[in-house]
């Protein structure tokens, strides 16, 4: 415990005094933690918006003529409810769907004052539990009277989850990739600062240190440099993010009709990423690049 | 007790002779030159000693504990019991004097009580109390090398071993630090130094050991070059086992007898 706290000091001042080194091995783990983000943003709102579409997927909407009742409507519901790969079944009022319709339009929800009537019909949605009932339970409904349209995007989704999983794979290759790059520029960076201070090593070794000893400051203060990274980067991220959200979020809800990964989350779920990563670059990194020091 | 034994070691490098059959005792309390032209093997002598690199063959005794093949797991432990002193000092440039010294005392995990009592009364031995919160760039060449001392002798080591530790000092500041080197030999630790100061060699009147392309050439008593060395010992001695001045003539004044 003595030694854990006497290591541990040590490295702060080991890293206090190398500032110049500690600064350039900051530099470069941010650097790739950042554009590590990057991908990770584009990632998580893919996914997110898989998600999105997997949940209209699941789901199909009859949209019924205005002639037809609450009463027929329910009807509908009872029997869809008693269909095999059926989860869940309600009717939707044309003024239920305006107030979604309104959300999802947020800012620009007051364009739609200006309608005289709702345009929007009422309707029955079916929420499918088993997706390979899927076509099945469309056609089903296609034969109920009093309908206008039953609505299921099948092919669309697919194509568009097909997208989605490309840029997905697409992702996670160019990150791994991006990864192994980083920890190579980080070693090499590390790998400098231990050079600088191969004769520092070369002392301590005749003087009669043990390797661990001599490590343990090395290896915090790769620790530091991960940490001091990883807050750094996740400022930035957030900062940014934060901005992209309060520029595009509108007009992607709009599109999409999807909202982007929120910040909160987003900065929660990459703290303990960039920490877990610097950390893990930061002590990899200076164990790899004092082994030849330490062998001699 | 025998401090250090070198029995028929041998130790070629690539091309060139390092050491080459080398049988040598240091005794106990001995004080001892290494002296020998540039390339002659001092430096790979006392390497040997550090076990910095392995002897091809021979044995090479530190306190009884072969020197040889050693793990490299044992080697801290052999140079935490050996202090060592380099002509370019060799101090931790980002450490102060006071840290460069309590450095040797963090790894063998002293207590920090007896770290800060300890470091100061070192230092102030050496003649640098003054300069404890100093960093080593700071300080002349002469108080580097007090500061290397003060490493080497912190963890009271039975054996300091020197490499030409005056050479990159001015003679009154070399002779300021023989003096501190002769008082820690008085205080019972043996000192192997090498070195190129004839005058020093000449005026400390030490055994002197030379050795030329690898092999000792020279083993006595007084001064740097052989005929100096017969002017002034006052009496011939076996060159294959000396003693040391001191403790030869004390030995006389008990009249001779053996323990
Ligand atoms: N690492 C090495 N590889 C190859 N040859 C070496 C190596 N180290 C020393 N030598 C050679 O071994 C011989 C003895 O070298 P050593 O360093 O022991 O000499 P020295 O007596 O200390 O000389 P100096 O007084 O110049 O310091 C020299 O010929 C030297 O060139
Ligand atoms: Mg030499």
């Amino acid at each position: 415990m003595k030694t854990f706290f006497y290591t541990l000091k040590q490295s702060f001042i080991q890293f206090g005094r190398n500032l110049n080194m500690s600064i350039i091995s900051i530099f470069a783990i941010t650097c790739m933690l950042l554009i590590l983000s990057l991908f990770f943003i584009l990632v998580i709102n893919v996914n997110t918006a898989a998600e999105t579409i997997k949940g209209d997927y699941d789901s199909i909407e009859i949209f019924l003529s205005d002639k037809t009742t609450p009463e027929q409507a329910q009807e509908m519901v009872d029997d869809m409810k008693t269909q095999e790969g059926v989860s869940d079944s309600f009717y939707k009022p044309k003024e239920q769907a305006m107030a979604e319709f309104r959300e999802r339009w947020g800012k620009n929800g007051y364009l739609l004052d200006s309608l005289e009537d709702n345009p929007l019909p009422n309707s029955v949605v079916i929420v499918i539990g088993d997706l390979e009932k899927a076509d099945a339970l469309a056609e089903h409904a296609a034969t109920y009277d009093g309908i206008e349209e039953v609505k299921y995007y099948k092919s669309t989704v697919d194509k568009l989850l097909d997208a989605t999983k490309f840029v997905q794979i697409a992702a996670i290759v160019i990150m791994i990739f991006l990864i192994i790059v980083s920890i190579v520029v980080v070693s090499n960076t590390i790998k400098l600062t231990v050079f600088n201070r191969a004769e520092e090593i070369s002392i301590m070794k005749y003087v009669g240190a043990t390797n661990w000893f001599i490590r343990g400051p090395f290896l915090v203060e790769g620790i530091i440099i991960g940490v001091v990274s990883a807050g750094i980067s996740l400022g930035i991220t957030h900062l940014v993010y934060s901005k992209i959200v309060d520029v595009i979020g509108d007009q992607v809800y709009q599109m999409l009709s999807m909202p982007m990964v929120p910040v909160g989350f987003l900065t929660v779920n990459f703290a303990w990423i960039f920490l877990a990563l610097g950390i893990s670059i930061g002590s990899c990194g200076s164990i790899i690049s004092m082994r030849r020091f330490l062998d001699a | 007790m025998d401090t250090i034994v070198f029995d028929n070691v041998t130790k070629h490098y690539k091309s060139n002779i390092g050491i080459d059959h080398v049988s040598v005792t240091i005794n106990e309390g001995d004080f001892v030159f290494l002296v020998g032209p540039s390339g002659a093997g001092k430096s790979t002598f006392i390497k040997l000693i550090l076990n910095e690199i392995d002897a091809d063959s021979g044995s090479i005794k530190i306190r009884g504990h072969e020197v040889v093949g050693m793990s490299a797991r044992k080697v801290p432990v052999l140079r935490r019991n050996v202090g060592i002193v380099f002509q370019d000092f060799r101090l931790l440039p980002k450490k102060t004097v006071f840290e460069n010294v309590a450095f040797a005392m963090e790894i063998i995990h002293k207590p920090k009580k007896q770290i800060q009592k300890h470091v100061p009364q070192v230092l102030t031995m050496m003649g640098i109390a003054d300069k404890a919160d100093k960093y080593p760039d700071e300080l002349s060449a002469g108080e580097q090398q007090r500061v290397a001392i003060a490493r080497a002798i912190v963890n009271k080591p039975k054996v300091l071993i020197a490499d030409e530790p005056t050479g990159n000092l001015d003679p009154d500041t070399a002779w300021e630090i023989m003096q501190l080197l002769n008082q820690i030999n008085q205080r019972g630790t043996t000192i192997l130094m090498v070195t190129h100061a004839k005058d020093i060699v000449d005026k400390m009147g030490k055994r002197v050991i030379a050795i030329e392309k690898g092999r000792i050439v020279r083993d006595e008593y007084g001064a740097y070059g052989y005929q100096e060395a017969l002017e002034k010992a006052e009496m011939t001695f076996d060159t294959v086992q000396l003693r040391n001045r001191d403790t030869f003539k004390a030995r006389f004044r008990r009249g001779g007898d053996e323990e």
